[in-house]
């Protein structure tokens, strides 16, 4: 099957706030892909995911994903925002919390069925919390949050994936499994991630691309360091295929 | 104790007060969830304005409280989101205006106002029973709206942001729970007035958040609250010859600190 693109992105720019936070991004992602995209703090990681969400127009450029407007297209595409400061006490169980993700089949004033449950149950299994369906949200820990909202992304059965730094608030010790279960989601979706983690991106997505106002995009992972830091002016710290090659430096 | 409410009067006052403790157990959960109690006290005490018009050109106030109370929450809700301006700025300034045309407005009516302080701090034993169909009106409307938007509201109170993603008209909803908090304030004023509304929308809801693990625990425990306080309210302020706005509003908090103590 050869439709059009996951993502298909063409001399887009962005301003917000009088001030361009990207500027002449071209852009495909293919079926299948998992990209990580990395770059400097308020580099515009952020505003390219809202942008291929919708959530973002455009000043200039054009955007497609699955060759629709994003906002169609919203109903293919699960979003995992970056871990946001929710009230730790909201009295909410995890499952009331991942079946908001199927928001986009029901829409306002929609009522949720058995099938909507069922999804959320096997999506919560699909991250290995199905046992702690019923508990309230605030009694887990930070790891076991973050795996609930990727099962919120997940509920809608999406064929694209985005992810804004998912490992946050994840144990260092577990971040090796939660990256393990986004490789094997990644066989079943295309996924875009965000992070500013380049060891374990270089580890876990098939591309990379850096982002710093400008995107540059390799295709590959295979990046060195020098690439990175000289021409695409992002700090590093990287371990490229596991192999102990890391380098650590200050970026100024 | 039970004699007081062979009073026609006492009946009314005690199934006005039943029905307001259902609509604040209700909407009083979304208020406190999406933190927007000074909200509920800009738009209560911007529905005096109205209140003072109603004097003014000789109609029913509540009605007019009605409209300025839902001008003030879509004011406030718009002004916050479209401008610089800072919401608790935009309380403060509707909070203040919507009082000061009060006063202008019932200052230059000449009738005088004699139940104008019951306005300002509630009466219960003077709610009539076309009060007691327009708050029954009203609350049903509201638990509507409640039912239909239950699992919307949900993500509007717990991840506005996820849900602005997912497609969610996040900004029309919140104008939306303005309105309701609006319209649910219009028919607290005739019970603890326009100075105690926020109270009696948010200690039951406060306390029942305390002790239920869920939002429809939260909302039947809120419910039984706020008819305790109101008919414990009822009973001091017959007994001690009181107000009973105030009495009832004593008595939740009262409570309140007793059970933050206790969950401490």
């Amino acid at each position: 099957m050869t439709g059009p693109n996951p993502v298909s992105i063409e001399n887009l720019w962005v301003r917000l706030d009088d001030r361009t936070v990207l500027e002449d991004v071209t852009l495909e992602v293919k079926e299948g892909d998992f990209l990580g995209l990395i770059g400097p703090n308020g580099g515009g990681k952020t505003t390219l995911l809202k942008v291929i969400l919708g959530l973002l127009k455009p000043s200039r450029g054009k955007v497609l994903v699955y060759g629709m407007s994003p906002e169609t297209a919203r109903k293919r595409v699960g979003y995992l925002p970056q871990k946001s400061l929710f009230d730790k006490n909201f009295p909410i169980t995890a499952l009331e919390a991942v079946i908001m993700g199927r928001y986009g089949r029901r829409g306002l004033l929609g009522r949720y069925y058995t099938e909507d449950k069922d999804a959320a149950l096997s999506a919560l299994e699909a991250v290995g919390m199905e046992e702690h369906a019923d508990r309230e949200i605030g009694a887990l820990s930070g790891g076991q949050q973050q795996r609930i909202f990727v099962a919120r992304a997940l509920v809608s059965e999406p064929d694209l994936l985005l992810l804004d730094e998912p490992a946050t608030g994840i144990d260092s010790s577990r971040q090796r499994e939660f990256y393990e279960l986004l490789r094997d989601m990644n066989e079943k979706m295309t996924i875009i991630m965000v992070s500013h983690d380049i060891s374990a991106v270089s580890t876990y997505v098939k591309k990379i691309a850096c982002v710093s106002r400008k995107l540059y995009y390799h295709g590959s992972k295979e990046l060195t360091a020098e690439e990175i830091e000289e021409a695409y002016h992002c700090p590093v710290e990287m371990i490229a295929h596991g192999i102990p090659h890391r380098v650590l430096r200050e970026h100024d | 104790m039970i004699e007081i409410f062979a009073y026609e009067f006492m009946q009314r006052a005690l199934l006005a007060g039943i029905v307001a403790a259902i609509l604040c157990g209700v909407i009083g959960v979304y208020v406190i969830l999406n933190r927007i109690v000074f909200i509920g006290g800009g738009i209560a005490h911007t529905a005096f304005g109205g209140i003072g018009l109603g004097y003014l050109i000789g109609k029913d106030p509540l009605i007019f409280a009605v409209l300025f109370s839902v001008a003030a929450a879509l004011g406030i809700g718009a002004i916050s989101d479209r401008s610089k301006v800072s919401e608790d700025t935009a309380i403060g300034v509707f909070w203040a205006a919507g009082m000061s045309l009060g006063i202008v407005f019932v200052s230059v009516s000449r009738g005088y106002a004699p139940d104008l302080f019951d306005y300002l701090f509630g009466n219960i034993l003077a709610v009539s029973w076309g009060d007691l169909r327009l708050i029954s009106i009203l609350t049903l409307a509201m638990l509507v709206l409640v039912a239909l938007l239950n699992k919307d509201l949900l993500i509007l109170s717990f991840d506005p942001s996820y849900g602005e993603a997912v497609g969610l008209p996040v900004k029309e909803l919140h104008l939306l729970l303005l309105c309701m908090v609006a319209l649910s304030v219009v028919v607290l004023i005739k019970i603890v007035g326009i100075i105690l509304v926020i109270a009696l929308l948010t200690i039951p809801g406060a306390i029942g958040r305390q002790h239920a693990r869920s939002i429809k625990g939260i909302m039947a425990l809120s419910i039984l609250l706020g008819a305790s306080f109101v008919f414990v309210g009822l009973v001091i302020s017959y007994q001690l010859n009181i107000p009973s706005g105030a009495t009832i509003i004593l008595a939740a908090a009262a409570t309140f600190f007793v059970s933050t103590l206790l969950t401490r």
